[in-house]
């Protein structure tokens, strides 16, 4: 059996002052990552205060846009959809589809790799298809 | 006046019997509750100096509530939110406002009426609020409560080789209590094809491995020991008490584990007992997996054991090492409000005061725990744990 992913349009992100250089960087197809300074740990999702410290003194970095699939779900229904959490390569685990697949076929520890879908009327955001 | 041997009572406690309450208000379940939960402590609304409520009550915190029941004599107030949580953890903050001398006698509700206003608790995309911060990064991938708990069971099969029919053990338990109660929106017994055979929803959870959506509340009156040594109810003492939270990690993601990693042992450690002096627990239910996370963690077996433990009838009363919800549950009685924490304080209550069901009364009932979990145990949730001792 085979179920094709629904190619769902995704809901617009909504834009903060906080995350705006996150998904300024989605328009140029770039995945960033949070890098706490005082630390050198990174973090997802990227915010302006250091989840390890409180602090301000973080940057952004770029990811590769590559990882695994940690864990997965699939929405049943007429429309199925896959709903992940991908661990990066650089070590953060993210929320995230994983799109243009067989759903039935899915497995944790796959490879997978960055794509960016366009979203209802704002930024496009990062999903990840089988690498 | 008999030795009390602990800081608070839960002198009263009262569920409401509806399911779909669509001849009455929100507010009116939260007060009807209430009046329940004093009629069976044998104390009026003029007793009540501590109110404790959550999200599901209408109105700012519980001003509105207060409002309402007509409530004038509140001198400590506690709106806690943790979502089904809330009210195992407002059992700890009574317990810990009595001690302080903040009140007397303290009142807890919850109610609501999702089934009466269509909601689709589990499987629609909802929005927590404005300006939530993680929103942005989860909205646009759709995720659900139903999703994310998928991808935590997804999550224990892959590590500790957790099945589906293990799951299902779950869910003959609470089937297998709820024929009992005649309240219980789904009192038919399953078995585990049944379960395994329902329609997916979120793989790898069925239908059947998910919580009912109902209307409904219940309240809680918890008091000092004087007061508790002078009411004719059996003395149900709060002995111990705790409470987690748990999030994403700053990306440092771990599905193994809920909260109750960390309230379980608090709420043990203030009790100076052990998991295997408990003779019945009310795990909260939203879906099977949750169970097996929260038995776990509670250190009622050993991580990743929780599936083999659940099956054979391991969760089921007169059968199995751990009765659990006796009433049905969520999966199978009710989950007033999307909250199911109070009836598992609830069902603990009746259990300790050996007033459960015959069919499903455990014989020996001097500790019994509840454990409450509320939010998403795929992102972010709170536990509660208490420990009731009866006297």
């Amino acid at each position: 059996m085979a179920t094709q992913a629904f190619d769902r349009l995704p809901q617009a992100p909504g834009e903060t002052p906080d995350n705006k250089v996150y998904f300024d960087a989605c328009r140029a197809g770039k995945l960033l990552l949070g890098k706490c300074n005082d630390t050198g740990k990174l973090f997802h999702y990227p915010r302006h205060v250091s989840p390890f410290t409180l602090s301000n003194n973080v940057e952004f970095v770029e990811a590769k846009g590559t990882g695994v699939i940690y864990s997965y779900s699939v929405a049943r229904g007429k429309e199925p959809f896959c709903v992940a959490y991908v661990t990066l390569d650089e070590g953060p685990t993210v929320l995230t589809n994983i799109i243009e697949c067989d759903l039935d076929a899915l497995k944790v520890g796959q490879k997978v790799k960055l794509k960016f879908r366009d979203s209802d009327g704002g930024a496009p955001v990062p999903m990840f298809v089988l690498a | 006046m008999p030795p009390m041997k602990n800081p608070a009572y839960i002198v009263g406690a009262f569920e409401h019997p509806t399911r779909k309450a669509e001849d009455k208000s929100t507010a009116q379940l939260h007060a009807e509750v209430a009046y329940g939960a004093l009629q069976d402590a044998g104390l009026s609304a003029s007793d009540i100096d501590g109110y404790f409520c959550a999200g599901d009550a209408p109105g700012m915190g519980g001003l509105s509530m207060l409002d309402y029941m007509g409530l004038t004599k509140i001198r400590h107030y506690d709106t806690t939110e943790s979502g089904g949580s809330s009210y195992v953890i407002h059992v700890g903050h009574a317990v810990e406002a009595i001690i302080s001398g903040k009140c007397n006698v303290a009142l807890i509700t919850l109610a609501g009426r999702p089934r009466a206003e269509g909601m689709q608790t589990g499987t629609a995309v909802r929005s927590t609020g404005v300006g939530v911060p993680d929103e942005p990064f989860e909205l646009p991938y759709a995720r659900t409560i139903a999703t994310m708990h998928a991808n935590v069971a997804m999550r224990h099969m892959y590590e500790f080789g957790t099945t589906s029919e293990q799951l299902a053990w779950v869910k003959v338990a609470a089937s297998t209590h709820a024929q009992y109660n005649p309240h219980a929106m789904l009192p038919k017994v399953v078995t585990v094809e049944d379960v395994v055979n329902s329609p997916m929803v979120a793989d790898p959870l069925h239908r059947l491995d998910c919580c009912v959506i109902s209307d409904g509340g219940g309240a809680l009156i918890i008091a000092r020991p004087e007061i508790a040594a002078t009411l004719k109810r059996p003395k149900v003492g709060v002995k111990g008490w705790g409470e987690a939270y748990k999030h994403q990690n700053a990306g440092g993601i771990d599905l193994t584990y809920s909260a109750a990693k960390f309230s379980g042992p608090m709420a043990f450690g203030k009790a100076g007992v052990k998991p295997s002096d408990i003779k019945y627990a009310s795990i909260y239910d939203s879906f099977t997996i949750s169970v097996i996370l929260q038995i776990e963690d509670l250190g009622f077996c050993a991580k990743g054991d929780g599936g083999k433990f659940v099956m054979d009838g391991g969760l089921i009363s007169g059968i199995g090492k751990l009765p659990f919800n006796t009433d049905g549950g969520g999966l199978c009685n009710n989950h007033p409000a999307n909250r199911g924490g109070m009836t598992k304080v609830i069902e603990a209550v009746r259990q300790s005061r050996g007033e459960a069901h015959p069919k499903v009364q455990v014989p020996n009932h001097d500790l019994v725990l509840a454990n409450g979990k509320g939010g998403s145990l795929g992102t972010r949730h709170g536990c509660g744990t208490v420990i009731l001792e009866r006297e």
